[in-house]
């Protein structure tokens, strides 16, 4: 195994189980101000104490978003050197804004949120539930930024010392591929959220208990997932894969499958991209629906791979094009079922519709896939590059740790990423099978203490 | 100008998270000791229980800030220091879910395990931290091209090639886990009562004294293995005055312990971590990293810095944030000013 696979196996892992966390950070923030503001409007105690409930839920799962995040912030330094060195005052900048400007402000405002309901007022714990929510945006926002700028540099000029250096500030933050990339990622983030806020909703009541709540996070979760299901196709789905295609032709090319340029190309639902001969097996396609999603006419040329030169094809093609139709196929999905199920809830037959709360249970690590699947697509077809088209990714690792060091580490972090996986799923699944507690058992659970 | 300015705002950053995250791994080193019954161990916890992931915010954001200002600091350390770093962030995580989970699990056996685990990675990490900065301030073994790579110990001896582990950063180690030791000791006397609060304040007497040994030794054996430390005391005698501080802390500790005022002992102990890190600091400069292969490969101020831009734009909105977040902190501080009370927590 060389040095450069063992650095990059160990961000793609550590980030991706990173993802899981935050993903849920996000959409369950926006979910818990929705029934937070319900509460403080209506004065309703059942959905102060929904939004209790996914509170103690957020609460674990922020602590794994935090102590799996860490790692990822040191890591530029230790597996990434060269490539912090020369990049750093770039995107540096973004990676410690977020440190600045959110996590102090999320951490505090979530101490106050979890800990603090007794000592400040109502509408004291609704802000600090709103500003959580401002903070985990911002992060996410402070990140996204910083990939962006490795997809598509921007603002950037180079020093005499081969370093990059900052042009200007707000084209840094205002990256158009920043921005689409942004408002398509925290969709999907919601899309998580409200997955899971429905999926328990539909366990309680195929289970038969605290159905007063599980309506609660049904409707919530419902509604907040056909929004989301929607706008992740169009339009945020839609604009970023026309500015990837305009920007990245091999990545596009690769998502696609499409190793022949074609006019009036083809979009391919299923089939197996074959290395060796360079084509699709088993292929069903759509004729010209590719050129006319990118491009707004069926007759456009779409740049095939026999147009790029064969070193800067992405390097790992076919899990590049599954990734993306992965990613594709589970959108499809999701926008079926939430239509289907938002058409139940809006005729009241939902609750009574046993095959439809099973799919909604059943589907909620799907928006987990997907997530991954996206990430998966965006990194992979961003190579060979790791800044593209100004640094390749063999330059970037750090020469001065070895593979058995970095394979040691590898191993280290998959070995306690596995404990932390089982102790998360132990606890949260306590906490859904506790449920929301009722007026006796909080005090109960008080007196306890 | 800007070289100067920076330094000294990441040194800042380094001070605002040793004396804030080394109170909540002081209370990690110690609650196994001062806490014996639940009750006891759920007070002591809720001492750092909503503050001590904010405390841990300045790490990273003191890293993100040393990235960018630094970057050439930051990827040589960082990949040089990789496997203590990588130990660093494991212990770092199970600390975090060790703290954060006990209240989630009600099955005695299990909260003792977690409770273990908190407390073991809090005395690591701090020795860890120690011996860090001794690395820093002794040097190491960087090339032509700035980089390096340390082994965890070759054979415990300062020099050319030494390890991560010598008889010199052990000491460093050993400063570092007595000195977060009182200061979590202080703040336990000085947020919670009853049995805890007695003991807290009981223990810190005796560890000052220590402390103000090992201060003593590690100073000795900083004169010995790196004697360009002091050139810039001598060329500046007025800045004689953070040794002084050093001592005049470590005195105002003991005594304003004795006196039984818990709030002055600990910001005495504040006093002292920001002297030892400032005096630290003020010892290198302009020299960020030390070579132990010749002063010529030192990575200095000048070599490692940013452009121009990067940084004059950083600082407008390093500003601008860190205001914001102290504010914040100082809010969070005083919904939970007081001693922990815990029949009329909620949590
Ligand atoms: C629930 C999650 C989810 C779902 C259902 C979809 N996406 Fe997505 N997609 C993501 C979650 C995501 C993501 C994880 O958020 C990514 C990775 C990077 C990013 O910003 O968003 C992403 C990236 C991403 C990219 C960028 C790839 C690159 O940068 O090279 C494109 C072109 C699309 N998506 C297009 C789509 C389309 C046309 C969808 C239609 C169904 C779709 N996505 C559904
Ligand atoms: C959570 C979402 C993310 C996932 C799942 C993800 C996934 C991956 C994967 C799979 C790779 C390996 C690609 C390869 O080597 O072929 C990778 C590499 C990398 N990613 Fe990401 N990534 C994510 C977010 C980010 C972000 C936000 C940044 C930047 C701030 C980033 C920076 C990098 C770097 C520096 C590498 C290593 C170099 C490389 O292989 O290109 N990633 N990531
Ligand atoms: C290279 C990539 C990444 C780095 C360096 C990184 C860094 C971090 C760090 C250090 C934390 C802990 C913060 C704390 O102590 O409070 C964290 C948490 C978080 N990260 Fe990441 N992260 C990365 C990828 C991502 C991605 C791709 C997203 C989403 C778009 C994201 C969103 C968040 C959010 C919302 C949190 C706070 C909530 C939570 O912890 O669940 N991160 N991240």
């Amino acid at each position: 195994m060389n040095a450069e696979l063992i650095h990059r196996l160990h961000f793609a892992f550590t980030v991706t189980f990173h993802y899981l966390f935050p993903q849920l950070t996000m959409g369950l923030a926006l979910l818990i101000v929705v029934l937070k503001s319900v509460a403080l409007k209506t004065g309703s105690e059942r959905w102060d104490r929904a939004a209790r409930f996914w509170g103690r839920i957020f609460g674990i799962n922020f602590v794994f978003g935090v102590v799996t995040g860490i790692p990822m912030e040191f890591q530029f330094g230790t597996n990434w050197a060269r490539f912090s060195q020369l990049s750093g005052g770039v995107i540096g900048q973004p990676l410690a804004m977020e440190g600045v400007f959110s996590f102090f402000l999320e951490s505090a405002f979530l101490g106050l949120f979890l800990y603090g309901e007794k000592r400040i007022s109502q509408t004291m714990h609704w802000f600090s539930a709103f500003m959580v929510f401002v903070g985990s945006w911002i992060s996410g926002f402070f990140i996204i930024v910083t990939d962006a700028w490795m997809q598509h540099p921007v603002a950037y000029d180079r020093l005499p010392n081969g370093q990059f250096e900052v042009l200007s500030f707000w084209q840094l933050l205002l990256n158009p591929w920043g921005l689409l990339q942004y408002m398509h990622n925290m969709t999907g983030a919601v899309i998580t959220g409200s997955f899971v806020m429905a999926a328990v909703g539909a366990f309680y009541l195929l289970d038969g208990r605290k159905t007063e709540y599980a309506h609660i996070f049904l409707k919530v979760g419902i509604i907040a997932g056909l929004i989301s299901s929607i706008l992740i196709i169009f339009p945020t789905g839609d604009l970023h894969g026309k500015y990837v295609a305009r920007n990245q032709p091999a990545a596009i090319a690769g998502m696609e499958g499409l190793y022949k340029t074609e006019t009036g190309a083809g979009m391919v639902l299923i089939g197996q991209p074959n290395p060796e001969t360079g084509e699709i097996d088993n292929p069903i396609v759509i004729n010209d629906l590719l050129s006319f999603l990118i491009y707004g006419t069926t007759k456009a040329e779409v740049k095939g791979l026999d147009q790029i030169p064969h070193d800067q094809w992405p390097t790992a093609l076919p899990l590049l094009y599954y990734a993306y139709h992965i990613m594709a196929g589970l959108g499809t999905w999701f926008l079926l079922l939430m239509v289907m199920a938002a058409f139940l809830l809006w005729r009241r037959r939902l609750y009574q519709t046993r095959l439809v709360l099973w799919a909604l249970l059943l589907s909620f690590p799907l928006p987990y896939i997907a997530n991954t699947a996206g990430w998966l697509t965006a990194e992979l077809g961003r190579q060979p590059w790791l800044i593209y088209g100004l640094m390749r990714t063999s330059e970037g690792f750090s020469r001065t740790v070895s593979a058995g060091n970095g394979l040691f580490t590898l191993i280290g972090f998959m070995g306690l990423y596995t404990l932390l996986g089982l102790l998360f799923t132990v606890l949260i699944y306590r906490e859904i099978s506790n449920g929301p507690q009722s007026a006796s058992t909080d005090a109960i659970a008080v007196h306890a203490h | 100008m800007m070289g100067f300015l920076w330094f000294w705002l990441v040194a800042v950053m380094i001070v605002g998270y040793v004396v804030l995250d080394g109170f909540d791994l002081g209370v990690g080193i110690l609650h196994l000791f001062l806490a014996r019954t639940e009750f006891d161990r759920r007070t002591t916890l809720a001492s750092i229980g909503p503050v001590w992931d904010g405390n841990e915010v300045w790490l990273l954001a003191g890293g993100g800030t040393l990235y960018f200002a630094f970057p050439l600091l930051y990827a040589s350390a960082f990949s040089g220091f990789y496997l203590p770093l990588m130990i660093v962030l494991w212990l770092l995580i199970l600390r975090g879910i060790s703290v954060e989970l006990r209240n989630h699990i009600d099955v005695g056996v299990w909260r003792s395990l977690l409770d273990g685990v908190f407390g073991l990675a809090s005395a690591l990490l701090a020795i860890f931290f120690g011996a860090a900065l001794a690395n820093v301030l002794r040097g190491v073994p960087l090339q032509d091209d700035g980089y390096f790579f340390l082994p965890l110990w070759t054979n415990w001896q300062t020099g050319a090639h030494p390890g991560i582990l010598d008889w010199y950063t052990v000491i460093g180690g050993v400063v570092a886990l007595v000195a977060l030791t009182l200061h979590g000791a202080l703040w336990l006397a000085l947020k919670t009562s009853g049995d805890v609060g007695r003991r807290a304040t009981r223990s810190a007497g005796p560890l000052t004294i220590q402390l103000a040994a090992v201060t003593l030794i590690s100073l000795g054996a900083t004169i010995h293995v790196r004697p360009a430390s002091f050139d810039n005391y001598f060329n500046h005698p007025l800045t004689f005055i953070v040794p002084l501080g050093v001592f005049a802390s470590l005195v105002g500790i003991g005594l304003f312990n004795r006196q039984g005022r818990p709030l002055a002992a600990f910001l005495s102990s504040c006093v002292y971590l920001f002297f030892m890190l400032a005096g630290a600091c003020w010892g290198l400069y302009p020299v960020l990293l030390p070579a132990t292969t010749g002063v010529e490969r030192n990575i200095t101020l000048s070599r490692a810095l940013s452009g121009p831009h990067t940084l004059s734009v950083g600082l407008a909105w390093w500003t601008v944030g860190m205001a914001l977040a102290i504010g914040y902190i100082v809010f969070v501080y005083s919904r939970f000013k007081g001693k922990v009370d815990l029949a009329s927590a909620d949590h």
